[in-house]
C-alpha cells in the first residue's frame, strides 16, 4: 500500500533504530514527550517500545480530543440532547465517553437519538433529512479537526439550514503545550510534535518552545519510520545542544500551515477566554466558541446549557497522566476499578487515551516480562 | 448494546448468565457446536441468529449468511451439516419480493454447501418493532472422522493457520451502509467452510487441536479465547496475516484492526507443528483455499494472551473487541 508500506520497511527501521541506538548511547536519560494521541497510540500499535533503548522514555501527551474534555461537557451536551426531536450526531471516538449517567452509546441504548457521523457534513446531512429534528452535532478535536466544523457551519448558514447546531469542544493545542512546560513537576528533554495539527497550523507557532524554552520540536509523521526518523532528529538536536523546531512530515505539514483552514477557523470560531481541560485545570484562551455571527448554528446559545461541572473520582489520576507525571498503569485505578469495557476517564477509552493504547497492547506484556524474570 | 458485538460483553453474558443457568455446572470451553448424545450417537447441534444491515450486500445476503453461518459453526466443530431448520421474524411491511429474494438465497446456498432445510417457522411483528428481517438457523450435523477438536490440547509450538484474507466481510458491510463516502471494489467472503475443512481433516486429521470461524470480533477474538481456554500465548507473525490492499487500506483510514473484524468464510485452525506443512499444502490445492497461511505459533507466554510481532522486532498485545469497532476520526 502506498504511503504506507514505504515507511514501515522492516530493513530501514532496523537501521533506524540502530542509529537511535548509537546517537543514545548509555550516559544520559532522554524524556520525549509525544504530544499528539495518534503518536501515543502508533508506539503502541507498532510496538515501538520494544525496539527503542532504555534511556529514552517517551511521555504521552495531553493531545488526545476526548480524553482532556471535562465529563461535565458531555454531561452538558447528552442535556440538550434530552429535548424533545434532538439527534445527537458525534464522532465515534465519543461513543463510548462515559458522562454522569453513562456514555452516549449507553444513552443510546436508552432510547436516546444518537447517531454516529464521520464528518461534521454528515451531521448536517442528517439535519437536510431530518427537517422536523434539530441535530446537534457534538464537535471535538484540535486544529485538526476545527476546520471541516467551520466549513459545515458556513455551509449551513449559506444554504439556511436551521434545524442544525454545533455543540463546540474544539480545544487548541500550543496554550496545552505551555501548561505543561509550566507545571512544576515535568521535567522534558524534547517534544514529538503533533502531525495533523500542524497540517493546519503549520510550524511557525512552536517557534516559542524552541527559543524561550530550549527544547528541541520535530513535526512528526505517524508511521513507525516518520516516528524513529523525528527521534533521531530530536537526538542530533540534543547532542550538539542545540533547539529548533524541524519538520519531519514535510509529504503532509506545510511550514506554513494551511491557510485555507486556518480562515475558516477564523470565520466561525473566537478564542474563549479561558477553557476547563481534564487533568490540566482552567486554562486561559486555550479553547474555541463560536462567534456571534454563527449564533444561530450555536447549541450553546440556542439551548439553556446547565453547565454541569463535575469532580473527577478522586481516586482517578487522569491529570498525573495527562501530564505524563504518571505512566498509565501507576494510577490507583488503572485495570482494577478503571478499564476499557468500565471506563472511568477518557483515557481509558479512545485508542489514542494512553491508559486505553497501554492497557490494550502493553501492559501484558510487562506482567509477562516480570513474571519472567522472576522465574 | 456492546453484548452483541461479538467480543468481551458477548462472552461476559454467556459465561455469566446463559451458561450457568442453561447448561448447568462447568460446561468446559465453548465452542460453536455442542455435542448431543441420542442413544449412543453423537450429533453436533448448533444455533445461529442472523441481524444484518443492509439485507443484501455485495456478495452475499442475510440468507446465505444464514445458511452459511450455521454451515460453519458445525464445520469448525468437526462436523458436516445435514439439516438446518430456519427460522424468520419479519416486520410487517416488508416487501415480500425481498422476503422471496432471501429465501432464494437460502434455497441456493444450502443447495451449494450440500444441506437440507428440514423446517421452519414464521413470526410477523408490528411495523417499527423489527429492523425488516430476522434469521435464525439451526444445524445438526454428522461428525467427521478423524478429527477432536478441543482447545485443551493445544500445545506449546503448534502452528495457527488461517484459511485466507481476514476482514472481507465487516469492511463490505460497514461500506455497503453508505455512511462513509468510501467506496471499494470489495465483496464479502461468506462461503461454506465445508470442503476446506474436510480437506484439511483428509490432510492433517490426527495434528488438528482446534477451529474456529472467526465471525463478529474478528480473529483476535476468536484467538484470546482459545489463549484463555488453554492458557497459553498466541503469537501471531503480523507479515504473515493475509489481508486484501482495500481491507488494510479502509482499516488504516478508519482506524480499525483487520484482526477485529468480522469474517464469514473463513476459519482459523491450530495444528501439531508435523502437520503443519501438509495442513497448508491440502488447503493450498482446495479450491478457494490459495492465500492460506501459516500466522503464528503457540507459545507459553504471554499466557492466556494474543501478541502479534512485527519483521522489526516491535510487538503489542490484541484484545478481544470491546463493544461495536468504531471508526476513530478526531
Amino acid at each position: 500500500m502506498r504511503y504506507v508500506d514505504e515507511f514501515r520497511e522492516p530493513e530501514l527501521i532496523s537501521k533506524t533504530a540502530d542509529e537511535i541506538r548509537r546517537l543514545a548511547g548509555t550516559e544520559r536519560h532522554y524524556r520525549m514527550m509525544e504530544v499528539c494521541g495518534g503518536h501515543t497510540h502508533a508506539i503502541y500499535r507498532f510496538g515501538l517500545k520494544d525496539i527503542l533503548p532504555e534511556n529514552i522514555e517517551l511521555i504521552h501527551g495531553p493531545g488526545c480530543p476526548v480524553c482532556v474534555l471535562p465529563m461535565g461537557r458531555i454531561d452538558d451536551g447528552l442535556a440538550i440532547a434530552h429535548e424533545p426531536d434532538v439527534i445527537f450526531a458525534a464522532f465515534g471516538d465519543m461513543m463510548r465517553v462515559p458522562g454522569t449517567q453513562g456514555s452516549p452509546l449507553e444513552h443510546k441504548a436508552r432510547g436516546m437519538d444518537v447517531r454516529i457521523v464521520y464528518s461534521p457534513s454528515d451531521a448536517l446531512k442528517l439535519a437536510r433529512l431530518n427537517p422536523d429534528k434539530h441535530v446537534m452535532f457534538f464537535a471535538i478535536g484540535f486544529e485538526t479537526t476545527a476546520p471541516s466544523t467551520a466549513l459545515t457551519m458556513m455551509r449551513a448558514k449559506a444554504e439556511g439550514v436551521r434545524n442544525f447546531s454545533v455543540f463546540c469542544n474544539h480545544v487548541t493545542i500550543i496554550p496545552a503545550i505551555r501548561a505543561i512546560l509550566d507545571s512544576p513537576d515535568m521535567r522534558l528533554d524534547a517534544f514529538i510534535g503533533p502531525g495533523h495539527v500542524s497540517t493546519v497550523i503549520g510550524c511557525r507557532p512552536y517557534e516559542w518552545i524552541a527559543r524561550n524554552e530550549r527544547k528541541p520540536i520535530v513535526v512528526s509523521g505517524f508511521e513507525p519510520l516518520d516516528m524513529l526518523q523525528s527521534i533521531v532528529m530530536l537526538l542530533r538536536q540534543l547532542k550538539a545542544g542545540e533547539a529548533k523546531v524541524e519538520n519531519q512530515y514535510k509529504r503532509v505539514v506545510p511550514w506554513e500551515g494551511n491557510r485555507a483552514a486556518l480562515r475558516a477557523i477564523a470565520e466561525v470560531f473566537q478564542l474563549r477566554p479561558y477553557f476547563e481541560w481534564r487533568g490540566l485545570g482552567f486554562i486561559s484562551q486555550s479553547a474555541l466558541r463560536i462567534n456571534d455571527k454563527y449564533a444561530e448554528w450555536d447549541a450553546e446559545q440556542r439551548f439553556a446549557v446547565p453547565g454541569i461541572r463535575v469532580t473527577d473520582p478522586k481516586a482517578a489520576q487522569c491529570g498525573e497522566v495527562l501530564k505524563g507525571v504518571l505512566k498509565p498503569h501507576q494510577c490507583k485505578l488503572f485495570g482494577r476499578e478503571c478499564t476499557p469495557e468500565h471506563p472511568i476517564g477518557a483515557l481509558m477509552v479512545s485508542s489514542e487515551g494512553s491508559c486505553a493504547a497501554y492497557h490494550n497492547y502493553e501492559y501484558r506484556k510487562a506482567a509477562m516480562v516480570s513474571l519472567s524474570s522472576i522465574a | 448494546m456492546a453484548h452483541g458485538a461479538g467480543g468481551k460483553a458477548s462472552r461476559k453474558l454467556v459465561e455469566g448468565l446463559f451458561a450457568p443457568l442453561l447448561f448447568g455446572a462447568a460446561p468446559g470451553p465453548l465452542g460453536d457446536a455442542a455435542q448431543v448424545d441420542i442413544d449412543g450417537t453423537k450429533v453436533a447441534i448448533t444455533t445461529d441468529s442472523f441481524v444484518v444491515k443492509p439485507l443484501t450486500f455485495p456478495g452475499g445476503s442475510i440468507g446465505e449468511l444464514a445458511v452459511n453461518g450455521t454451515v460453519n459453526d458445525l464445520a469448525v466443530s468437526g462436523a458436516r451439516a445435514e439439516a438446518l431448520v430456519v427460522s424468520y421474524v419479519l416486520e410487517a411491511g416488508l416487501p415480500t419480493q425481498v422476503l422471496e429474494a432471501e429465501v432464494r438465497a437460502m434455497a441456493k446456498a444450502a443447495r451449494d454447501a450440500g444441506v437440507r432445510i428440514a423446517a421452519g417457522d414464521t413470526k410477523v411483528v408490528e411495523h417499527g418493532k423489527a429492523d425488516q428481517m430476522y434469521v435464525t438457523t439451526t444445524g445438526i450435523g454428522r461428525l467427521l472422522h478423524g478429527v477432536t477438536i478441543d482447545p485443551r490440547s493445544v500445545r506449546v509450538g503448534d502452528r495457527i493457520l488461517l484459511s485466507g484474507p481476514i476482514g472481507d466481510h465487516g469492511i463490505t458491510i460497514l461500506l455497503a451502509r453508505g455512511e462513509l463516502d468510501l467506496e471499494a471494489d470489495l465483496r464479502s467472503d461468506t462461503r461454506s467452510v465445508l470442503p476446506l475443512v474436510e480437506a484439511l481433516i483428509r490432510a492433517a486429521g490426527p495434528g488438528i487441536r482446534w477451529m474456529r470461524d472467526p465471525t463478529r470480533g474478528g480473529a483476535a477474538t476468536s484467538l484470546n479465547e482459545l489463549a484463555r481456554d488453554c492458557g497459553l500465548g498466541m503469537v501471531l507473525f503480523e507479515d504473515q496475516i493475509p489481508v486484501r490492499d482495500t481491507v488494510r487500506g479502509a482499516c488504516e483510514l478508519l482506524g480499525l484492526d483487520p484482526l477485529h473484524i468480522a469474517n464469514e468464510g473463513q476459519f482459523l485452525a491450530v495444528v501439531s507443528p508435523e502437520y503443519a506443512d501438509a495442513a497448508i499444502n491440502a488447503l493450498s490445492l482446495a479450491p478457494g483455499g490459495g492465500e492460506a497461511q501459516v500466522i503464528g505459533e503457540v507459545r507459553e507466554q504471554p499466557a492466556g494472551t494474543v501478541l502479534v510481532t512485527t519483521l522489526y522486532g516491535g510487538s503489542r498485545i490484541v484484545d478481544m473487541l470491546v463493544g461495536d469497532p468504531l471508526p476513530r476520526i478526531c
